[in-house]
């Protein structure tokens, strides 16, 4: 099958749009204030007249780019692009300032490369296994399983549940509107023709990812130019091998389990990865000072994280993270239906994409390494266009899928309160969770309570689904867990704080909705053992103002 | 976050509980008003779960608000290019919002090519450009080429208004 995949990814076509995917991938994953989620968001409306493969094909390419788009920002500026990147700046930046930047470039894209590589090999291994469970289980389980990756993005990620929960209801209502797919009543289109279809996903994407995101950054704009490090070609020499191609191996070990998890993101393994090396690297001394170990390990837990993020993804239809969401909504797009059996019904597209990741990731480390100086000129862009080019691009996409100025009169309402929820600290990924599960979630309790005509016993009457809402308990009693935890195990808490000191940049969110959390800010904050590491960052931000004044 | 931050964005923080629950109440009133006739084939029928997202929501905009009155603000988010300790722009963020809305207004009646200009050089003027003759050529470029892109290489027509049979 997945020579077949690399058959059809592998035509002229599609390997331009892998190209294309790539290239501009990498492109915005350099540019600040851009990520992957938002790049897919602005090209669905625009890819909806192309073959359903090639559009996916390009986004693998986005996707794959924008993480190795962002950890140059990280290593070269200071600024990660992404969340995840947040601790490959810590030692990559000062290996820039100390003159190793085309070190520094070479083992993180070298270590996406490896990462990624094995991580979609463990895609193909593990998808169809996990797709042979999902085929066998009933509307029960699957709603309970659906239930989960809502609950567990919106409690775990994000520094409060409360506002998590906030989001996730915001969603879900959005997700209402429209008709009833049983009963053909309109829901909440206060007697709007144009809502009875129900709002775009596209149009809460862009909105959400594209609008919001820019009239924040707009807001809030530094008026200072930015320090670039120039940099050469990068290249490694063979003690930068040596020290590295371990760190790979264990990075990649640490990413994909968490990015195949629910809610595992991908700033747990990168953290963890850090950790890991700093412990068993032969020169501790240089950790702080631009450690080579410190950016080959969380890079390649980066990229894995990606790719396990995908086994859901295909295998259940479930997203985990802010990309894989986006890409989700543009499988509707193109009305595929996502879920177990995708694999079954569209084969052809699933291995070409699944294949089109291993080109695109080839693509990057051929393309990138030489392109390297040419992406850091690219943070030279003025601002004002950067930004007003999203708002450009964000209206016009929305305006070409239907030619309604009404399209556009909602992207407006949908930015202001994706604008609003970034001000409040509101994540938005679980609303656009909502927004894409909502309605499945309802089909499935609709469906499994008709299969036992009403009855609610009808919703546990199958194994898997009384196991899962056992671990949807637990995810929600999770800050009891770490409190427990953390007591017993006070060295980890410790190293979170060491690991907050060392830093200069602020953990922060950008187009993930979540922000960087370490493992100490899982803790609710309502309860008291959630203070020390809340401390920590106050301090670490003043520390950081600081240093710009 | 200094002390004076947060005394400021105290007030405010209320708005957003008050839109959750406005937007829960919206879905519970439209819920309410949904016929619903018990059937075999739909035992749960179609208001349940605007009920459950209603009543979601209600609980979370109480909670938020008493979370906000007992001084307890969720730190604004942060990002690239971003400084989140400075208050809100007003002054680039409402200008964006206007030419915005122009845009819609615009965007039939003048054609994608003028009001696109207009978008485009007002959003780089609102975010601080002053470099008016530059930014104008790139406005008009970016206008005309998506324009002819959209047309030539997707098959999208976008209007072309006032310049109907010029473009």
């Amino acid at each position: 099958m997945l020579m077949q995949g690399f058959a059809t990814a592998a035509t002229p076509m599609n390997l331009l749009y892998a190209c294309i995917g790539v290239l501009l991938g990498t492109a915005v994953g350099v540019l600040p204030g851009i990520g992957p989620a938002m790049t897919i968001a602005l090209l669905l409306p625009v890819t909806y007249v192309l073959e359903p493969t090639s559009a996916l094909i390009m986004f693998a390419g986005v996707y794959y780019g924008g993480m190795y788009g962002g950890s140059t920002t990280s290593i070269l500026l200071n600024t990660p692009g992404e969340s995840s990147t947040v601790i490959t700046a810590i030692e990559g930046h000062k290996m820039a300032k100390a003159g190793r930047a085309a070190q520094a470039l070479a083992t993180a894209a070298i270590g996406s490369f490896v990462a990624g590589t094995i991580g979609t090999a463990l895609l193909v291994t593990l998808a169809p296994i996990v797709v042979k469970f999902a085929v066998s289980l009933g509307a029960p389980s699957y709603l309970a399983i659906m239930i989960l990756a809502l609950i567990a993005v919106t409690a775990v990620l994000g520094a409060s549940k409360l506002r998590g929960f906030a989001s996730l209801g915001l969603g879900l209502a959005i997700g209402l509107v429209g008709m009833d797919i049983v009963t053909g009543q309109g829901r909440l289109i206060f007697g709007q023709p144009l809502l009875s279809d129900g709002v775009d996903i596209v149009v809460v994407a862009v909105a959400i990812f594209a609008l919001g995101e820019a009239l924040w950054v707009a807001a809030h704009l530094l008026r200072t130019k930015t320090q670039t490090i120039p940099v050469g070609r990068p290249w490694m020499g063979k003690s930068d091998w040596k020290r590295s191609w371990k760190p790979w191996l264990r990075g990649t070990a640490f990413g994909f389990p968490f990015g195949a998890l629910p809610a595992g993101g991908a700033e747990i393994p990168t953290f963890l990865s850090y950790v890991t090396e700093k412990k068993l690297s032969k020169h501790p001394e240089e950790f702080g000072h631009g450690a080579i170990e410190g950016v080959a390990g969380p890079e390649a837990a980066n990229n894995a994280s990606a790719a396990g993020t995908l086994t859901p993804m295909l295998a259940l239809g479930l997203p985990t993270n802010a990309t894989a969401a986006v890409m989700l909504a543009a499988f509707m797009q193109f009305g595929i239906e996502p879920g177990p059996l995708l694999f079954e019904n569209e084969p052809q597209l699933v291995w070409a994409l699944i294949a089109s990741l291993f080109i695109g990731n080839t693509l990057l480390l051929v393309i990138n390494l030489p392109l390297a100086p040419l992406w850091a000129k690219l943070l030279q862009l003025p601002r004002p266009y950067l930004y007003a080019g999203i708002l450009f691009f964000a209206t016009l996409g929305t305006f070409a899928v239907n030619s309604q100025t009404f399209d556009l009169v909602l992207l407006l309402v949908l930015g202001l309160l994706g604008f609003a929820m970034r001000r409040f600290g509101v994540p938005v990924l679980p609303l656009v969770l909502g927004v894409i599960l909502g309605p499945r979630i309802e089909k499935q309790l609709r469906q499994a309570l008709q299969l036992s005509s009403g009855d609610p016993v009808g919703l546990v009457n199958e194994p898997v689904a009384v196991v899962v809402y056992v671990i949807i308990a637990l995810v929600l009693l999770w800050p009891v867990v770490t409190a427990i935890l953390r007591r017993s195990n006070p060295r980890m808490a410790a190293a979170v704080a060491l690991h907050a000191e060392e830093r200069e940049v602020l953990s922060g969110e950008e187009n993930d909705g979540a922000p960087a959390a370490g493992p100490a800010d899982g803790a609710g904050l309502d309860n008291g053992s959630g203070r020390p590491a809340q401390s920590a960052a106050e301090q670490e931000a003043s520390v950081q103002q600081k240093q710009k004044h | 976050m200094s002390d004076v931050a947060t005394r400021h964005t105290n007030r405010s923080e209320l708005g957003f509980a008050a839109l959750l629950g406005a937007v829960g109440v919206v879905v519970l009133v439209d819920a309410a008003g949904l016929h619903a006739p018990y059937s075999q084939a739909d035992p749960v029928g179609p208001r349940v779960v605007p009920f459950i997202v209603g009543g979601l929501l209600l609980l979370c905009a109480v909670l938020l608000a008493i979370k906000v009155l007992r001084g307890d603000n969720a730190p604004a988010d942060d990002g690239e290019d971003i400084d989140p300790n400075t208050p809100i722009g007003w002054r680039t963020v409402l200008p964006l919002i206007g030419f915005f809305i122009l845009n819609i207004i615009l965007i039939n009646p003048l054609g994608w090519v003028i009001s696109g200009t207009l978008f485009f050089w007002g959003s780089v003027w609102s975010l601080g450009s002053r470099h008016y003759v530059r930014d104008g050529i790139v406005s008009l470029l970016m206008a005309l080429g998506t324009f002819y892109g959209f047309y030539l290489g997707l098959g999208i027509h976008l209007p072309a208004g006032v310049l109907e049979g010029v473009l």
